[in-house]
């Protein structure tokens, strides 16, 4: 284009021309369309701004392919009948069905378009009639408007995938070779989540990675801990490093609400449910089960939330989480859930249901896998009026075989409680007494590793007591229960070993309401929380004593290092004030506290299971004395350096602040004559710095004179 | 150490102040009256009446003879200390909070409020010798922070005044052009409202409380950071000993914020800090409410607080205390 004369130029043209400048009418000229001579119009904008659309996107428009090809006379006859077929799962839109047609012969394409009001619907109607007969020739083919642009890419040729070079991945477990031994957590405190190393020796947190707006609800670790996994409204995401935390995996699932790995990390359950559009509706939801290392969806799940509801007649909107649980120890083999009169088991490898169906369970009210094998347990509770018993089963899978089974009698409730080996199922039974009009309570064990699986029951000393909680000692033959009706419940040891229930003590009195059990046993903390306002008891199992008493006011959640090192205490933002966490011994003795505001979240970063056979652990625990020289002579340097690097510290604040007051002495003496003058002369300074003298006065009271014997 | 309790006022407290010579203690409350007491054994001496408003802020000349108050009333009031006779009143437009007088007592400062459209404004007085010589009229103005003024001392030799309040900034200005000479810098000032202000005796430095749960110590001439104490609360009034190297917290969660029935769940502690190491050493329980008064005696063996309760408690420190070790 040329460039833009100036006014100049242009007269001298016109000059040359012959052009009358002054008779120009400017108003009059028009530019050929498109052309602008290089003269920028101020109208642009508007023009712009006239022609943008509204770039909502086609999600809500689906395309039906495979329609009857008709004439002119019959197209009214086809628009209604796809008209009802597709208004079923959806509004659609005024004017939102659109039938293309010949030109000239005016006879139907056999195809159509359909405009829902929200890309949801469009997505069920997809759904629902993909592969809709309408009759033996016409197998409708349906798919969203948005897709076809990635249909028409479809090369025709086939071309052989490319393989990308294997690039070796990082070490995704290096924390674990932490020098120090150290363990990993991540909080969550206002807009920022923070991974820190919890280093006690140091007495402080030494910060690992930060980010502010990391996930848009919470975070979760794998439980192994390779991954961090984080909710964003488009989907999951899990994060991983040798050094730092990096991206290593998305899964899309739009509005996605709830996360669950799989117990061995293979795979993970993301749950969203959505509103209808129709009220009258109830609740969509959808499940995806993706695979966590390539990021496929392995099986997805979607229907009404009624169908995904926990506890058949619950009457409740939401679902209990998680939906599937995972069976079969660390193997991820199994998953299963929960319906109406039935347990649905798949396996991993097809993602089916195992033999292609459920397992009919009439009102099965709850159910549980143990944590290592295959096995789970179902309630089932009194029908019939106490015709039927209720009834405890063991089922074993894939062959679905009925292990063990136990009839019980005028039951109100059950609840069963698996020692992490999956050695001891405790089933606690709420049974009514003869007047139906009071619970009391007994307990079921089960020894699952022994031979026809042997049942004994057993009751607390006094079984009219409330059960408040329950708690197997991990990897024990030990379990702790807090009971008793009064404000300050008893809390009592029983060990299983020896064929037989016995009882180790009773405490008594004690303001607590949860257990929390170390992670390699023998420690427990009996905790006092919400009521008791953080009262913390660390209690040694094995030798039965006290090892300190504490208190974390307004404590909300207790955590145990998964090493049973530590402990942290936190209180969270249900609470206003308070909000951050102690880190404690295992003993009782706190290490260090950090205050945050809105305090959301504190997760140990969980370890792999060791590699120690049990025997070899349990000789570890014997000989510590051997083992542990080499931590205490650690411990006594780090100690040293402390105390060092704090009296180091010390002194410099305190030289530092030596400089301030000499400065200001120094102003002070400079300022001294005005200052008088401002007092009118008065000279006042002395009396200003307080001084505190002692002083002796002696005062003679009396004189006598005595005249002392020689001896 | 058994603290003596004074109830005097019927609503909460808002100011503490000990004369030079320690032996007074002039305490001011949103009821109308601030009370002056024997600072030794809380006896109450006598009070002040004649304000329409909550009392907000005092101070007392050098010589114990004028005391000066700033109320919502609108008014500002010198008194006769002995006598309890009101010897002028400065008129506003809006409620005086924050009162101080010079160096020499020859001026004084009186902060008054944004209210009905006016924004808050430092006024300067001229105080006279003789009362009856007493006017009205403002030798200096100064506008400019928006929100309320909480505190304005006078710096150094009368030549800056330092203002702090709503707006979290500290402010030094020229006493002689009205000029604002500093600000303090927003990377290291408080995150909320200043709520309270306490100077050294020798004014070289002083000591600035929020509600951002923290306190800090500033130097008077630079206006430079030196130290940070770190609470679990809203910190609504501060004091420095002028005997040894402690700050004294106090505050409390927000009376209105208050939702559980347990007395330690507020907070309502006076706290403790090593001056220098920023450490919390101790804490005074008592008041069942949030603390909004601090002041030191003179002479450093003793302190009272004021609590949203309505009482001051007058501590006598043990001799335990003095042996605190420094470092």
């Amino acid at each position: 284009m040329a460039d833009v004369m100036s006014m100049e130029d242009i007269r001298k043209e016109a000059a040359q021309l012959n052009i009358d400048f002054s008779g120009v009418d400017w108003n009059s000229i028009r530019l050929p369309h498109g052309e602008d001579c290089g003269i920028k119009s101020d109208d642009d904008d508007l023009i712009e701004e006239d022609s943008l659309e509204f770039d909502a996107g086609f999600g809500n428009i689906i395309v039906v392919d495979n329609l009857p090809v008709v004439p002119k006379e019959k197209f009214e006859k086809l628009e209604g009948v796809v008209r009802k077929i597709y208004s079923q799962t959806g509004v659609i839109k005024e004017n939102g069905l659109w039938m293309p047609v010949e030109e000239d012969t005016g006879k139907t394409r056999g195809y159509c378009f359909i405009e829902y009001n929200t890309p949801q619907e469009a997505e069920l109607a997809k759904e629902k009639t993909h592969g809709y007969k309408l009759d033996r020739a016409h197998i409708f083919s349906v798919n969203m408007f948005d897709e076809i642009d990635k249909f028409m890419r479809v090369p025709d040729e086939w071309a052989p995938p490319e393989i990308k070079p294997y690039t070796p991945g990082e070490n995704l477990q290096r924390w674990l070779t932490d020098e120090k031994g150290r363990d990993q957590f991540v909080i969550r405190a206002g807009s920022d989540t923070e991974v820190l190393w919890n280093d006690a020796r140091q007495l402080k947190a030494d910060p690992v990675y930060k980010r502010p707006f990391w996930t848009e609800s919470f975070v979760q670790w794998s439980p192994l801990g390779t991954y961090l996994a984080t909710v964003h409204r488009q989907g999951a995401a899990v994060w991983g490093g040798a050094s730092t935390f990096n991206r290593l995996m998305r899964y899309a699932h739009p509005q996605v609400k709830l996360i669950d790995f799989s117990p061995g990390e293979k795979y993970l359950v993301t749950y969203s449910s959505h509103e209808p559009s129709n009220p009258r509706d109830t609740h969509r939801v959808v499940l995806n089960i993706f695979d966590v290392r390539t990021g496929k969806v392995m099986r997805d799940f979607k229907g009404s939330a009624d169908e995904y509801a926990i506890g058949g007649t619950g009457g409740f909107t939401g679902v209990s989480w998680p939906v599937f649980k995972w069976g079969g120890g660390k193997e991820d083999k199994y998953f299963a859930r929960m319906g109406k009169n039935l347990i649905s088991v798949y396996e991993t490898e097809t993602f089916g249901l195992i033999d292609k169906k459920s397992i009919k369970v009439e009102n099965v009210m709850d159910f549980s896998w143990s944590p290592t094998d295959p096995i789970f347990a179902i309630f089932v509770p009194e029908l019939g009026g106490g015709n039927q018993p209720a009834r405890v089963s063991l089922f074993q899978i894939p062959s679905k075989e009925e292990l063990r089974q136990k009839n019980l009698f005028s039951v109100s409730d059950c609840k069963m409680y698996w020692q992490s080996n999956g050695e001891y199922l405790a089933v606690k039974v709420d049974r009514y007494t003869k007047t139906k009009k009071s619970t009391y309570t007994g307990f079921e064990l089960f020894r699952i590793k022994e031979r026809d699986i042997p049942i004994e029951v057993f009751e607390l000393d006094n079984k009219n007591d409330k059960v408040i909680s329950f708690a197997w000692e991990p990897k024990g033959h030990r379990f702790a229960v807090i009971h008793g009706d009064n404000p300050r419940p008893d809390v009592s040891f029983y060990s299983v070993k020896g064929g037989k229930v016995s009882k180790l003590t009773t405490l008594k009195q004690k303001q607590a309401n949860a257990l929390f059990w170390s992670p390699s046993g023998h420690f427990i903390i009996l905790a006092g929380l919400k009521g008791f306002n953080g009262q913390l008891e660390f209690y040694n199992v094995d030798e039965l004593e006290t090892m300190a008493t504490a208190e974390h006011f307004m404590a909300t959640d207790i955590e145990w290092d998964p090493t049973g090192r530590y402990v942290a205490t936190s209180v969270t933002s249900v609470h206003e004030m308070e909000n951050g966490f102690n880190i404690w011994s295992f003993n009782g003795k706190l290490l260090y506290r950090i205050l945050k505001d809105h305090f959301f979240q504190f997760l140990w970063r969980p370890r792999p299971p060791s590699f120690l056979s049990p025997e070899k652990e349990e000789e570890i625990f014997k000989n510590l004395k051997k083992y542990s020289k080499k931590y205490d002579v650690q411990d006594q340097d780090i100690s040293v350096l402390l105390s060092e690097q704090d009296r180091e510290k010390r002194k410099q604040l305190k030289d530092d602040w030596e400089r301030w007051v000499n400065e200001w002495k120094r102003y002070h003496e400079e300022e001294k004559m005005e200052r008088q003058m401002l007092r009118d002369g008065e000279a006042s300074d002395v009396e200003e710095e307080y001084e505190a003298k002692e002083i002796e006065v002696e005062e003679l009271l009396d004189v006598s004179e005595e005249v002392i014997q020689d001896a | 150490m058994r603290p003596i309790l004074m109830k005097g006022h019927e609503r909460p407290l808002t100011f503490l102040k000990y004369n030079r010579d320690g032996d007074l203690l002039f305490s001011c409350a949103k009821d109308h009256t601030p009370t002056v007491w024997f600072a030794d054994n809380g006896e109450r001496l006598g009070t002040y009446r004649g304000h329409n408003g909550a009392v907000w802020c005092c101070d007392v000349s050098r010589d114990s003879t004028r005391l000066l108050t700033g109320s919502a009333d609108q008014t500002a009031k010198l008194w006769d200390v002995q006598s309890g006779t009101q010897l002028f009143t400065f008129n506003f437009d809006s409620p005086a909070r924050a009162v101080d007088f010079s160096v020499g007592d020859k001026l004084a400062v009186i902060t008054t409020d944004p209210f009905m459209g006016l924004t808050s404004a430092i006024h300067v007085k001229r105080i006279a010798a003789d009362p009856d010589d007493q006017v009205g009229d403002s030798v200096l103005v100064l506008k400019g922070p928006l929100g309320r003024i909480n505190r304005a001392v006078w710096g150094p030799l009368n030549k800056t005044i330092i203002s702090a309040g709503e707006d979290a900034v500290i402010r030094i200005w020229d006493t002689e052009t009205g000029k604002l000479l500093q600000e303090n810098e927003k990377e290291f000032g408080h995150k909320k409202t200043i709520t309270s202000l306490a100077k050294s005796t020798d004014c070289s430095h002083f000591l600035t409380g929020s509600l951002d749960k923290s306190a800090k110590l500033w130097d008077s001439r630079s206006l430079s950071l030196i130290k940070t104490y770190v609470t679990e609360r809203p910190v609504n009034a501060v004091a420095m000993s002028p005997l040894l190297n402690h700050v004294v917290l106090g505050g409390g969660q927000d009376a209105s914020a208050v939702t559980t029935t347990d007395h330690r769940a507020g907070k309502f502690e006076a706290k403790f800090y090593d001056k220098i190491l920023q450490e919390e050493i101790g804490g005074v329980k008592g008041h069942f409410g949030p603390i909004n008064a601090l002041a030191f005696n003179p002479d450093g063996k003793s302190f009272s607080s004021g609590g949203e309760d309505g009482y001051v408690r007058l501590h006598h420190f043990d001799s335990e205390y003095f042996k605190i070790p420094s470092i």
